[in-house]
């Protein structure tokens, strides 16, 4: 017990500073997650469904819950029930054997549904394309938010992406040009 | 059991690894498999083609044994007219969904195959539609179809009720559905159905020039991206001969004991999460995280896809690069010293750890399982350490053993082989050659056939490629997967409910390299 309490001690805090979201964001990163508490009045849930990817998205989703990332911290968390989700994040080129888990998921999701495809091949079916196994991308099942490209996206990117969504669908109109969000 | 025994006539492919290719006729097929068997040999893949022939196309079936010899890829070319192979279940029970996902895919049965249930085609595509025969192109869709259900084996008697999981799981993991028949909190039986991710890659590569199949192969799965991108290049390179530079196969070396460092970082704190230990997820999470960030910035990607490719690799290392390397080992060595130390004094983490999910060493053995899991129960089996290949066998790689077979077991030998792995990256990274990192490939202009082996991390994997010029023919990917996930379902049995993440998680294996 000492020794685990001595390394949590000595090991500090490695968390990173969240995202800057930039000028073109609606919403500067720090109001973010006041914005999500004013929006659902509660941290933003998010379900994850795997479509069908190669695996290497859910290895980076799951970065995104690492200490450096943060995720919790900026008011975000995972949850495994869709009825407790206000996102759902989807990765893989949707296999036909996906397709309706995907939908019966998304259909348990309580209003905003916002849906987040995660990856190249949630985009357009990527490198595996489309066939008699696989739709192609997310967007043939499920309207979709927001788009995070990448094989895989980094965790900053999925993270980036998530903010993004949320800034999409509760930002307010794009204040005064030339001022940035900070 | 050397092959040599057996009365085939074998041709030695151009490879690192010893493969040979051998055909044999029906009334050998089940002789030769049981001799494999008898001789402690394996069935690492069973797979099936449609190749021209004199008369239009025939039917080829192929399986891979490997022996302390090697591995012997033997084609079995079926009579016109219909009629199947001999079944290999019998012998080898990891033939069985093999078996299966062949009638589905091509349409050519085992006799007398008991099990005839769907495997990879959930009700998605016609039975009788075959995607990798002529003249189905694969192509079409069939986007009306309902999805059938699957007649699952049913436990009867007193008590016992049934608990359904997935496809979609708790958490931020791949779809597959397990059917638990339980009496209280004890498991009576588990029953898996998976497929849910199948793509129709072998499909796919069919359509992908042969100097492209490399990226495909790289996203079978993707924890082992560079397993399987190095085995298809391999196959690739076998074609023609083709030498790649020491250079670029130290750095193929180094590239996958990078993978194999980073997965058993993550499962190891994802072991401990299992157990309620949340401490163990942060840390290990973290020298994850530290390890993929040096992947990004020394070779450009975090986890090292397309950084093999054919005829050699995409990035080289500097000097600079290589002492970075090596320090961050060393302390990386140190941290994961610590925290076994740890672990392994913690009370409560060995309660759930020991003695759980067991595989004997016997059942290992008898279902064919293989890679770190195999040597978690005893069966010694490494392609890094049992065969001569530049630069394994130059630093004397040592392989993990353990008898237990239980999820304490796996832990201590995914502890031992992250040491091993990081003593032969400081190695790899200091001592590497000079030279080129990338080759020319020969055109090859007729068909030929090449193969590729590779230790992945969590098993060896199998690339066959059938390739004419710049067209794949056939190329069937084999991930471990295959065979260790019907042995999870044995090693449940017994246990609690709430151990199955546990026992799940000591193995990992991949569903989408199993669905491909």
């Amino acid at each position: 017990m000492l020794k685990t309490l001595f390394k949590i001690v000595r090991q500090g805090i490695a968390s990173e500073p969240r995202p800057d979201l930039g000028a073109d964001f609606l919403l500067p990163a720090h109001r973010l997650q006041n914005a999500i508490l004013e929006v659902l009045g509660r941290a933003l849930t998010i379900r994850e469904v795997d479509a069908g990817s190669c695996n290497a998205c859910e290895l980076e989703i799951q970065a995104t819950n690492n200490v450096y990332y943060n995720l919790e911290g900026l008011g975000i968390k995972f949850v495994a029930s869709p009825r407790h989700a206000d996102m759902l994040l989807v990765t893989g080129p949707v296999s036909r054997n996906m397709a309706l888990a995907l939908e019966r998921t998304y259909q348990a999701m309580p209003e905003p549904k916002i849906v987040v495809a995660v990856g190249d091949c949630a985009i357009n079916g990527g490198i595996f394309g489309e066939n008699y196994a696989t739709c192609g991308g997310v967007g043939k099942i499920l309207p979709v938010d927001h788009f995070i490209p990448g094989c895989p996206p980094p965790p900053y990117d999925v993270l980036k992406g998530i903010l993004t969504a949320v800034n999409k669908r509760y930002g307010q109109p794009a204040a005064a040009p030339g001022k940035p969000g900070r | 059991m050397p092959f040599a025994d057996f009365p085939l006539r074998r041709q030695r492919l151009a490879t690192p690894l010893p493969i040979w290719r051998a055909t044999c006729r029906a009334d050998e097929w089940l002789d030769l498999a049981q001799a494999v068997a008898t001789g402690g040999g394996r069935l690492i893949s069973l797979w099936g083609s449609e190749r021209p022939a004199e008369a239009g196309r025939a039917d080829v079936v192929s399986a891979a044994y490997a022996s302390s010899e090697g591995l012997l890829w033997v084609d079995l070319t079926l009579a016109p007219g219909g009629g199947g192979y001999p079944d290999l279940a019998g012998i080898f029970p990891c033939a069985n969904r093999l078996q299966r996902s062949l009638a589905e895919l091509l349409g050519i049965f085992a006799e007398p195959m008991a099990d005839r249930r769907p495997w990879l085609n959930h009700g998605a595509w016609p039975a009788d539609y075959f995607p990798l025969r002529q003249p189905a192109s694969g192509r079409d869709s069939f986007p009306d179809r309902q999805l059938e259900d699957y007649p699952f084996v049913r436990v009867a008697g007193d008590g016992v009720h049934e608990i359904a999981v997935g496809p979609v799981h708790a958490g931020i993991i791949e779809p597959g559905h397990f059917r638990f028949s339980v009496v209280g909190e004890k498991v009576l039986r588990l029953e898996e159905r998976l497929g849910y991710k199948h793509k129709g890659i072998d499909q796919r590569f069919q359509e992908m020039p042969a100097s492209e199949g490399y990226r495909l192969a790289g996203r079978l799965s993707g924890d082992s991206t560079v397993a399987f991108a190095w085995a298809y290049c391999m196959a690739l390179e076998s074609l023609g001969a083709s030498r790649t530079p020491l250079r670029a196969r130290w750095l193929r070396a180094l590239f996958l004991e990078r993978e194999r460092v980073a997965n058993h970082l993550g499962d190891l704190g994802a072991l401990a999460n299992d157990a309620a230990f949340a401490f163990g997820l942060s840390q290990f999470m973290r020298l994850r995280e530290d390890w993929l960030r040096l992947n990004q910035r020394l070779f450009a990607h975090r986890l090292l896809m397309d950084a093999v490719i054919p005829g050699g690799v995409a990035v080289d290392l500097a000097p600079a690069g290589a002492k970075e390397l090596v320090a961050q080992c060393d302390a990386i060595a140190s941290e994961v010293k610590k925290l076994r130390a740890i672990y392994e004094n913690h009370a409560g983490l060995q309660d759930r750890f020991i003695g759980t999910g067991r595989v004997s060493q016997e059942l290992a053995a008898k279902l064919g399982l293989t890679g770190f899991a195999a040597r978690a129960s005893g069966l010694a089996g490494d392609l890094r350490a049992d065969f001569t290949m530049a630069p394994y066998s130059d630093q004397a790689t040592r392989q993990a053993l353990s008898r237990n077979g239980d999820v304490a077991a796996r832990v201590m030998v995914r502890f031992d082989e992250v040491g091993e792995s990081l003593r032969l990256i400081r190695l790899f990274a200091s001592e590497l050659p000079a030279g080129e990192i990338v080759t020319r490939l020969e055109p090859i202009p007729e068909t030929r056939l090449g193969a590729g082996w590779v230790e992945g991390w969590r098993g060896e994997v199998l690339v066959a490629l059938e390739a004419d010029g710049e067209k794949i023919r056939r190329c069937h990917c084999h991930d471990p997967s295959w065979q260790n996930w019907p042995v999870l379902e044995y090693a449940v049995i017994g246990n609690i409910v709430p151990d199955f993440p546990l026992i799940n998680k000591s193995f990992n294996l991949s569903y989408a390299g199993h669905d491909r």
